[in-house]
């Protein structure tokens, strides 16, 4: 006798749920954090600060998306790094090889991730758990050897070498460091905007319900298969805005933007920072540069000093920062109430 | 009305469903009661699209539903709970009743607008106060009792309006007590809602005291179908189930 019996898979409750905010909330906090950033080069001088940020905005776009897939939708993909290489590379080679302008180099590189994600959407996401896991690791190493074999049009594992032209487009100049730290800036928040939106969205408690218990939400009457491919095309297209970010920051695209360690990274970045709240992978991707960048300055073994960290929010607090922080505030909050009655 | 003609299912070679023909009018309740094995959550997988039956045809108000995938037989209009409470575990009750209007509502995959959408309030509200759910709206489902769990269940199938309410053991896992609740829920809710409703239960004297229709099924057969009273003088059904659960009792 064969029964429909769903499996329950208990996550930890999204905090953020739990108190809706209207729209223009979030919209507000939008528009100080990019009055920050913007702001935060004049406090500071430090030069590395802005390449900082910069990074924090191409890896930042990359593990959020990425956690439309793993913390709404309870897709873990090992293979999301392939669309923030798609993104470096297919916007590379327009500006290096097509006349075109940067927002429309832009906006043919997100064309192209998307056709890409819908086509191996369609294989991936019928699998389940590990099998969707390895299949999408497995793309991913498909398009890394494609990289690396098609050498005269990609540079093979030189990479895109000779820079990238930045023709000024509405009166931005993104060989200028400061216009180009903005610009990355403002792709970020809204980017960040709008992945907010997604999980926000209707579509986004489809996710949380296809996460929950797909048996069920197939019994309402939703489309799983389909509403899985949107947001893995969705998700596909925020990390190559990523790899664009990554790919005017170095000037070029390298190989190993688009080698399995991208996507291990924003596996690691979710980890730290947790993936039960919208904010916490941005969270994780600040924590894990900085770990990066002290651990490589003080040792030469950056991948033990990972290791050990890894292990302790695995291990130690189970969970990511920012889901410790979010139960620790609801337990005193809880706690302080039942001291008041 | 819900037409099952011939549908059979097998396993290998275990027949779970044999050539069952049934009729459920419009409007009615049915309990479809059986031994373990008897095929009955099987049955009730075959009209709701999680198998696709060997052969037979599946008629609501004319419509052949077999071959077409459970969404899709959903939105013609057969809910479904299920025996071990189907929900999901990190929505509160009241998103997850939101959320399920907004499915029926075609609008699962709205991007630009949030959550919840004003339009799926009325329909959720309702269906939370038809079976008791509406004080526990803020719950997290994975905190509720295993009765209101159940409950939770069988509003999200309600809560698509549909035309055919299919019910997998709705007391299962209660006490003598609990039981009653939950069974005078559902009739409550059948009358007030005038939707057929079909169930599956193990305890006879809900079944004879609360359905005016009933059907046992024993290996996969249609043993025998008709009112409490013919049922309970139906001597097939007193030597496969009644007789040996009667003499089970006694041993």
């Amino acid at each position: 006798m064969s029964e429909v019996r769903a499996e329950t898979s208990v996550v930890t409750r999204s905090a953020d749920s739990a108190r809706p905010r209207p729209w223009y909330f979030d919209i507000l906090i939008a528009i100080v954090a990019f009055a920050i950033l913007v702001t935060l080069p004049m406090l500071f001088t430090s030069k590395a600060l802005p390449d900082f940020v910069i990074r924090c905005a191409a890896f930042g776009l990359f593990a959020t998306s990425l956690n439309l897939l793993v913390g709404y939708t309870g897709m873990i993909s090992f293979g999301h790094g392939m669309f923030f290489g798609l993104g470096a590379y297919g916007f590379g080679l327009l500006m290096q090889r097509a006349d075109v302008s940067i927002p429309t180099a832009i906006v043919c590189t997100l064309l192209i991730s998307a056709v890409a994600a819908v086509v191996i959407g369609a294989i991936c996401v019928r699998l389940k758990e590990i099998y969707f896991a390895f299949v999408t690791l497995a793309f991913q190493m498909l398009i890394h050897s494609v990289i690396l074999s098609w050498q005269p049009l990609t540079g093979g594992d030189q990479g895109l070498r000779g820079g990238i032209k930045r023709p000024v487009f509405w009166g931005i100049d993104l060989s200028n460091h400061t216009h180009l730290y903005i610009f990355s800036c403002a792709l970020l928040v809204i980017g960040l905007l709008l992945m907010r939106q997604i999980a926000q969205s209707p579509f986004g408690y489809t996710l949380r319900m296809i996460r929950d218990n797909p048996v069920r939400a197939s019994f309402i009457g939703i489309n799983v298969w389909r509403a899985k491919l949107t947001v893995f095309v969705l998700a596909a297209i925020f990390a190559s805005v990523g790899g664009i970010i990554m790919s005017l920051f170095v000037s070029g695209a390298y190989p190993e933007f688009a080698y399995w360690t991208i996507s291990g990274e924003g596996i690691f970045i979710n980890m730290l920072g947790g993936v039960t709240t919208f904010l916490g992978p941005m969270v994780g991707t600040v924590l894990l540069l900085i770990l990066n960048d002290t651990a490589t300055r003080l040792t030469e073994h950056y991948g033990l000093v990972l290791g050990v960290v890894i292990l302790f929010f695995a291990l130690g607090l189970r969970k990511g920062l920012m889901d410790f922080v979010v139960d620790w505030l609801q337990s005193r909050r809880e706690s302080s109430k039942g001291r008041h009655s | 009305m819900l037409q099952v003609q011939h549908i059979s299912k097998a396993f290998g070679g275990v027949k779970a469903t044999d050539d069952v023909t049934l009729d459920f009018a419009t409007g009615s309740l049915t309990a479809v009661i059986g031994p373990n094995g008897a095929g009955k959550s099987t049955f009730f997988n075959l009209i709701t699209g999680a198998l696709k039956p060997d052969t037979g045809r599946i008629l609501l108000d004319g419509t052949d539903l077999v071959g077409r995938s459970p969404p899709d037989i959903v939105r013609h209009g057969i809910g479904r709970a299920f025996q071990v409470a189907s929900i999901f575990p990190s929505l509160t009750v009241g998103e997850a009743m939101l959320a399920a209007v907004g499915a029926d509502q075609r609008r699962a995959g709205v991007l630009h607008r949030r959550f919840p959408l004003a339009e799926t309030r009325d329909r959720a509200e309702y269906a939370m106060e038809l079976l008791g759910l509406a004080g526990k709206r803020d719950r997290t489902a994975a905190t509720l009792s295993h009765g209101d769990q159940k409950l939770l269940d069988i509003a999200l199938a309600l809560v698509l309006e549909p035309k055919v309410l299919l019910l997998d053991e709705p007391t299962a896992g209660m006490g003598t007590e609990e039981r009653w609740r939950m069974i005078e829920r559902v009739h409550e809710l059948w009358t007030r809602e005038k939707i057929t409703v079909v169930f599956i239960e193990h305890d006879m004297d809900i079944v004879f005291k609360i359905a005016p229709s009933i059907v046992v099924l024993c290996y996969g057969r249609i043993l025998a179908t008709g009112t409490p009273d013919e049922i309970r003088k139906n001597s097939a059904v007193i030597e496969a189930y009644l007789g040996t659960e009667h003499h089970a009792g006694a041993a």
